[in-house]
């Protein structure tokens, strides 16, 4: 008997401590689905790769790569230069695609072509233009200069730098596009009032469209860089790390050390970028969990 | 009356000083893709800028299939399409669930795994690769159109459950209170309420995922390897492995393979801009 109001008791009090208990259990067998990919496919990868790179004598072998310094090298010129170059056309960019022609908007339609198709078509396209024989670059410049012209792919810096290019080619219409709803949700009053007072379009940008859009300037350059960390394609088909592996970054070199079959030094190379992504991230999130 | 023509064909002029090299820096890849296609093999290594024959014969070869390098061409084209499609409606389905377990429900803890999912979403995907190459050898899923599938859904999800809480932040509780005082229980809240008001996000982010699927090279090339079980970026890949690749062949495909996409891009341009890239970096 007791027993039994025991029990009537409990079935009465489990919903008044949790009123909302049924519409919780479905909320779990909804995200029971995430968390199982979660779990096995993000966690014990993770963990696993950590586990593999755990030995220190990784890192020594690592650090005595002259492959390895060149990458980060390479990382840190693809960062520093291309991105900033990139972000810095966008921002001037946005402000042509703000114009209200109805060929500007047209050619903006066309603008947006390298983000829609797939990257791996246009760059081995690019690999082919810059070919020193048959490449139509060279063709190009043999008939203005009738000299040959340089082995593109086969210089390392000259290589890097069309990697960086060819990234900027890909990836400059999404950030202009970005930065170009940016700069128009900006009131035009603004700018009408600052033309009344005689300002000139330079003082218009200083003073008007960069305060308002500094934040989203930045937010975007962050964000460029952790995307451009991890742009394996832009590097990998145009050069595949050559001349000599002089023009990997470190997206492709966990690549090239797993064809080695080090698969320790591949994990060990993502570790040692992490102390460049982590902040990179967290910047990220405090931003976007505001 | 003359001074006002003047300025206006000087701002005309400046701005076409910038349209043009923005044109032309734009279309040179995607015209060179294209002048290969249509060009026989010589005419297009000798560096013409039109073909003095334009033939469509190099797509003949390719639906025939009549190279080496494209014996599995509509195989290959095949299992792409799988992929994307698996990858699209698989990602829908876990992270609409997520979404509205976190953003409805209010799950215990969904903030927690919301920030996880943040958090992987930006680790870049080629540091992930490696382990998750092992990884799927360990569950012995290596060279089948899961892994590939799986890898994608778990690069595609994160983002998909961000974009879709923050539209689901933005429908009204009455809503939800409404549909409960009738009676409505949480999965029919779910599927007569939540994934009809959702539409249209729902559109972005699936279109996103199988998008991300179709493009993918790395993964793909890491965790498939049989000519016949390969998607097509891995096959045009392979074409380079050759000293003397057919690159009229391997752009004419890499032709064909990019038109799906940009049509589906041109298509959903309204979703995916507003839907994925409004609350990307709006702050």
């Amino acid at each position: 008997m007791t027993t039994i109001t025991v029990k009537g008791a409990d079935i009465i009090t489990a919903p008044a401590k949790e009123p909302m208990s049924a519409q919780q259990v479905w909320g779990l067998i909804l995200i029971a689905p995430y968390l199982l990919v979660f779990f096995a496919f993000v966690l014990y990868p993770v963990g696993y790769g950590l586990w593999i790179a755990r030995h220190p004598v990784s890192y020594v072998k690592l650090f005595d790569d002259p492959i390895f310094a060149r990458s980060v090298l390479n990382t840190l010129a693809f960062l520093i230069i291309g991105i900033n170059l990139k972000m810095v056309l966008a921002l001037m960019l946005s402000g042509f695609f703000a114009q209200q022609r109805a060929w500007i908007r047209w050619l903006s339609v066309i603008f947006i072509l390298p983000w829609a198709v797939p990257s791996i078509p246009t760059i081995l396209s690019i690999r082919f233009m810059f070919n020193p024989e048959w490449g139509i670059v060279n063709h190009l410049i043999f008939s203005l200069t009738a000299d040959d012209g340089p082995n593109w792919l086969n210089e390392p810096t000259l290589a890097l730098s069309l990697a960086v290019l060819t990234h900027i080619w890909k990836s400059l219409p999404f950030w202009t596009l970005i930065l170009l709803a940016g700069r128009l949700a900006i009131s035009t009053d603004l700018y009408e009032s600052a033309s009344v007072d005689g300002a000139t379009n330079w003082q218009k940008f200083r003073y008007i469209t960069w305060p308002s859009m500094q934040t989203l300037y930045l937010t975007c350059t962050i964000l460029s860089m952790i995307w451009t960390l991890g742009d394996f394609n832009s590097v990998y088909l145009l050069t595949g790390g050559g001349p000599a592996d002089l023009t990997h970054v470190l997206a492709t070199l966990g690549i090239r050390y797993l064809r080695l079959d080090e698969v320790d030094m591949s994990m060990a190379a993502i570790v040692c970028a992490l102390p460049l992504v982590l902040p990179l991230v967290f910047f990220m999130m405090k931003r976007l969990s505001k | 009356m003359k001074l006002p023509a003047l300025r206006t064909i000087t701002t005309e002029a400046k701005l076409l000083l910038i349209g043009i090299p923005v044109l032309l820096w734009t279309m040179l890849p995607i015209y060179h893709l294209f002048l290969f296609a249509i060009s026989p093999k010589e005419s297009a290594f000798a560096g013409n800028f039109w073909p003095d024959h334009p033939t469509l014969h190099n797509f003949v070869v390719v639906f025939r299939q009549q190279h080496y390098f494209l014996s599995h061409f509509w195989l290959q084209l095949w299992n792409s399409l799988v992929i994307a499609v698996a990858t699209g409606a698989l990602t829908l389905l876990i992270a609409t669930g997520a979404a509205f377990a976190i953003s409805r429900v209010k799950v215990k803890g969904g903030r927690l795994v919301m920030n996880l999912a943040l958090f992987t979403y930006f680790i870049p995907a080629a540091f992930l690769a490696v382990p998750m190459y092992r990884t799927m050898g360990l569950y012995g899923l290596l060279n089948t159109d899961w892994a590939l599938i799986i890898a994608m859904v778990t690069i595609a999800s994160p983002y998909a459950i961000w974009v879709l809480k923050q539209a689901s932040d933005k429908l009204p509780y009455e809503l939800d209170e409404a549909a409960v005082v009738d009676g409505a229980s949480t999965l029919q809240l779910f599927r007569l309420v939540y994934i009809p008001l959702m539409m249209p996000s729902l559109v972005a982010v699936g279109t996103y995922a199988l998008l991300l699927a179709w493009n993918e090279y790395l993964y793909a090339f890491l965790l498939l390897s049989k000519d016949t079980s390969i998607t097509l970026p891995v096959a045009l890949g392979n074409f380079l492995s050759a000293d003397d690749s057919p690159w009229e062949l391997l752009m004419t495909t890499g032709l064909i393979y990019s038109l799906p996409p940009a049509a589906i891009y041109y298509t959903f341009k309204r979703y995916m801009v507003s839907g994925l890239t409004a609350g990307a970096v709006k702050s």
